[in-house]
């Protein structure tokens, strides 16, 4: 227990941060000169912590995958970001968001995070106006908003269909104010393979030039990985292509904790699936589900007509419909939280009620909307999601309900960090998604963009300043060191052993394999006996990737099947401590179900008295079982309930 | 759906690229453009040949990463799209589809269909901002903004930066990009402030990348898959000619529907 010092503050939970942050040490301009910075990803969190630190004078040098930091898989967002503003006067307070998050996350989340998220949550909209982020407006010129599951105010503040790109944007356009500037040095086109500790603390990364292959070594005082999510351990989800775990996943080798890895947050409105030939899942953004009802056949005759197109869904009167989130949750209907959304879903198809030819799709339909609305209205606050639905499905939205199912979307488990957002290494931080803090067992629609910026511009700013406080003495980071050279080579064999293999298998095949495996035994539903198969599959898919995979190419040029190899490698270690994780868990809360642990109506049953815990996993090496350690939560200022969204 | 490809491949920068021939055989009309090159590519590195270098990641049309010439289109036959959401539904079976990369001296070939378009990150570096420093900054309503500002500043904030306007233009011009960002901003109050300075500088880095001069031939917005429009509104021919002088595109000034112009020069009101 003793490696796991949260650091939370004395005190009550709404004055925690303005006391630390009057506590904490802060570096002179003359001294953050002197001190480098390095920042993996360019994501809102990356972006806006690059940002920002360089505007503080430091010298920053920031990372990413794509030709351009712009490009970052956080330019998908398209839903919203929220915010306490209480600008539509329906009772709104900082209280109130921390309170939705808490309960969203099925209280599996650190208190003290979330306050200070729903804190600084106003910030961000002043932040983002001020760079000319062009949110919705009404027409008196003030900004609008629209809720989001999880909620009864409406608090998301939104930019059309497209809320991440306009946030990244933002951020983006005052990064390049810094890169211009020169205290920001942009690297695009590169991955980062290893992070360097010497004595104990993060002092550098080891980097693949993804244009010539070069392997290269940068030194700094502080290291923040801001590298998303792993949700693309399913193979298929709705995380851009080049999303991984990599850099979690080689803190986590070196010494950095991964808390709550199995937390997944499966998102019930997403285009289904359409073959064996699909790369990846479209969302279809949950903010639709303010107008649109969800609904399936009450009858099967319905359904069978349905998947043998000789009915359309238009045609199914209105009294043989099922709006079953309407039905099983009054209170909140359409705009339950997502756990509890895709379930459902699964539920009604489970039962047979799908409504396309694979069984895995229900009904996402505007038509009561377009009626009281009509069809301007809707296209006006939808409108580029309905022409992103027709191009994909080739079936008009505005006639037709849309049809959706649950898919993989994110993932709430990530590094362990402590309230500083430092991991178990010191000098290495976590910020956005690829941190574990905020969210618990589920997040909350329009909660990841505002933690990713919360994180970016408004915490680790000051936090990181304390920790190099102390490193105004160190020296410039030397790579001319055993440990750098050590990483380095490290790095090279591993991709040196992978072009060797030769096999017959290539990377997608293999990653195909193991996306099915997750899916069907650590997906939306667990149970003991599924989780325990899935970690025999994976060590065995594991073993067939080592010995079978094909690499075309070499090393020293462009090679996007070696980025793909390197990062399919890291996935199926992961993938199976994700599946120990959730067996681990005898309960079901938020995204983690576990078919044992359920109410007798079928809701996630919470067993707070053995697992109000953040399981904390240390690695012990390759062929070593990891370590579990538990960080209890205290709820002080919120009273732990079973969630309930019925009334 | 069974297709025959004509895909441009070129080792790196420096050598020298050739279109080759492959087949493709099975693939769903459902299937995406990109998921049936990962089908050819998958068939290359199981036949032991490289597989085909592109760029993509969203496959969304949010990201800009993706690009390809498509039987000589930018982003390929469909409008209002990107490759990525392209789907062979729009091809018919048998058909020969030429592929190749963005063409434009500005954007240089890293391999096969890939580019370097780190040009327009430049562009924007020289001045497509708001100079604001994190915190400190107003309340986000104390300035109120027509819905309609708003709203044109958001038609233009929606470029993905992808290129396919410069890639396009016969000029290698990228002025709808330009114009994109600098009308984004300068239809908010913020963006007002620093809306000539911006201007000029982002032009004038424009220049000296060597993307070529706009001559309103309209080839960008055609293909621009976000329809980001080469004309706003209000513009008057006086202002044009200032913008035209600073980017030394003489045939500007006697234009007189001010197209890109409309929309750079907005900022001057
Ligand atoms: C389709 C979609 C819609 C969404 N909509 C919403 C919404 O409406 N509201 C909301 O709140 N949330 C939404 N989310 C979730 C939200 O977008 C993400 O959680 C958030 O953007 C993550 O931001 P990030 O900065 O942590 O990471 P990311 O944006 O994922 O950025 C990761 C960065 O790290 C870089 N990187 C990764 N690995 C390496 C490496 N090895 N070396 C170098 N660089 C690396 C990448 O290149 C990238 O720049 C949505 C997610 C999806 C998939
Ligand atoms: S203006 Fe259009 S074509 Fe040009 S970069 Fe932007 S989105 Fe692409
Ligand atoms: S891959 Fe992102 S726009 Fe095409």
């Amino acid at each position: 227990m003793a490696k796991l010092d949260s650091k939370v503050p004395a005190g009550p939970v709404a004055e925690k941060w303005s006391k630390h942050k009057s506590e904490i040490k802060v570096v002179s301009p003359a001294n953050k000169r002197k001190l480098d910075v390095i920042i993996i990803g360019t994501g809102l969190g990356g972006a806006s912590a690059a940002a920002s630190l360089g505007e503080l004078g430091y010298n920053v040098k920031v990372f990413c995958i794509s030709d351009s930091p712009r490009r970052a898989h956080s330019i998908a967002a398209q839903g919203g970001i929220n915010a306490a503003k209480n600008y539509q006067n329906d009772n709104d307070s900082v209280y109130r968001l921390f309170y939705d998050t808490i309960k969203g996350g099925d209280y599996r989340a650190r208190e003290a995070n979330v306050y200070r998220l729903a804190e600084v949550s106003n910030l961000i909209i002043d932040q983002c106006v001020a760079q000319g982020v062009p949110f919705a407006r009404e027409y008196g010129g003030l900004l609008d908003n629209r809720s989001f599951g999880g909620a009864q105010v409406s608090r998301t503040f939104y930019a059309r269909g497209q809320t991440g790109q306009q946030l990244l944007l933002g951020a983006y356009a005052a990064l390049n104010r810094q890169i211009a500037k020169g205290s920001v040095k942009s690297f695009p086109r590169h991955e980062i393979l290893d992070i360097v500790i010497v004595d104990g603390k993060a002092r550098g990364v080891i980097a693949r030039n993804l244009v010539t292959g070069e392997i290269e070594r940068h030194g700094a005082h502080a290291v923040v990985m801001a590298t998303g999510g792993y949700g693309n351990v399913f193979f298929l989800s709705t995380n851009a292509m080049n999303s991984n775990g990599s850099v979690a996943w080689q803190a986590y080798k070196k010494g950095a904790f991964f808390a709550n890895p199995c937390f997944t947050q499966i998102h019930p409105t997403c285009i289904p699936v359409h073959g064996t030939q699909q790369s990846k899942l479209t969302l279809m953004s949950e903010s639709l589900r303010n107008d649109g009802r969800i609904w399936v056949p009450k009858k099967k005759e319905d359904v069978e007509a349905l998947r043998a197109h000789t009915k359309k869904p238009s045609q199914i009167a209105e009294e043989d419909r099922d709006y079953y989130l309407e039905r099983r949750y009054p209170a909140f209907g359409n705009l339950v939280p997502r756990d509890v959304a895709s379930r459902a879903a699964k539920e009604r198809c489970d039962a047979g009620f799908g409504v396309n030819e694979t069984g895995l799709a229900v009904f996402l339909d505007f038509k009561t909307a377009i009626e009281r609305l009509g069809k301007d209205v809707i296209k006006a606050r939808y409108g580029n999601l309905f022409q992103m639905y027709e191009k994909i499905t080739d079936t008009d939205p505005y006639k037709e309900p849309m049809m959706i199912y649950p898919a993989v979307h994110y993932t709430m488990g990530g590094i362990w960090v402590d309230y500083n957002l430092m991991t178990t290494i010191p000098g290495l931080y976590a910020i956005g998604e690829a941190n574990f803090s905020d969210h618990g067992a589920n997040r909350l629609g329009a909660s990841a963009l505002m933690q990713g910026l919360a994180d970016g511009y408004f915490v680790l700013p000051y936090t990181i300043g304390d920790y190099l406080s102390h490193e105004i003495q160190s020296p410039k980071v030397d790579t001319n060191t055993p440990e750098f050279e050590a990483a380095e080579k490290a790095v090279k064999e591993r991709i040196e052993k992978l072009f060797s293999i030769k096999g017959n298998q290539s990377v997608d095949d293999i990653h195909k394999k193991l996306g099915h495996v997750m899916w069907d035994m650590v997906g939306m539903a667990r149970t003991k006996e599924s989780l325990e198969k899935a970690i025999v599959e994976i060590q065995k898919i594991r073993k067939e990737f080592w010995a079978d995979v094909r690499v075309p190419g070499k090393n020293d040029e462009f090679n996007q099947e070696i980025e793909k190899a390197l990062r399919l490698a890291d996935f199926l270690e992961l993938g199976e401590l994700m599946a120990r994780d959730a067996l681990g868990r005898n309960e079901s809360c938020g995204g983690h179900f576990r078919e044992e642990y359920q109410t007798p109506e079928g809701e996630a049953q919470r067993d707070d008295e053995n697992y109000a815990y953040v399981a904390v996993w240390e690695y012990n090496g390759a062929d070593a079982e990891p370590t579990l350690h538990k960080e209890e939560l205290k709820f002080e200022a919120i009273k732990v309930a079973q969630r309930n969204y019925k009334d | 759906m069974n297709l025959t490809l004509k895909i441009w491949r070129q080792k790196d920068a420096k050598s020298q690229g050739k279109f080759e021939e492959y087949k493709v055989q099975n693939i769903s009309p459902d299937s995406s453009f990109l998921e049936m090159l990962d089908i050819l590519n998958n068939d290359l590195i199981m036949s032991g040949k490289e597989p085909i270098a592109f760029d993509h990641d969203c496959r969304e049309g949010i990201c800009g990463m993706c690009s390809l010439h498509i039987n000589g289109h930018a982003h390929g036959p469909d409008s209002e799209i990107t490759t990525c959401q392209l789907h062979m539904r729009k091809f018919k079976d048998g058909d020969t589809i030429t592929i190749e990369p963005w063409r434009s001296a500005a954007f240089p070939v890293i391999k096969d269909l890939v580019v370097d378009r780190s040009a327009y990150d430049k562009i924007l570096q020289a001045g497509g901002f708001i100079s604001v420093n994190t915190g400190g900054v107003p309340d986000a309503n104390a300035i109120p903004i027509p819905k309609a500002d708003a709203d044109e500043s958001m038609d233009a904030a929606a470029c993905i930066g992808c290129g396919a306007c410069a890639a396009t233009c016969k000029n290698g011009s990228a002025m709808l990009f330009v114009a994109a960002r600098v009308s984004s901003l300068a239809k908010l109050p913020q963006g007002k402030v620093e809306g000539a300075r911006r201007a000029k500088a982002m032009v004038a880095k424009m220049d000296e990348l060597g993307f070529g001069n706009c001559t309103n031939t309209g080839a960008c917005e055609a293909e621009c898959p976000k329809a980001i429009p080469s004309r706003t509104s209000p513009a008057s021919t006086a202002s044009s000619s200032t913008l035209s002088s600073r980017t030394k595109s003489r045939t500007l000034t006697q234009t007189t529907e001010p197209r890109f112009l409309g929309s750079v020069v907005y900022i001057d009101n």
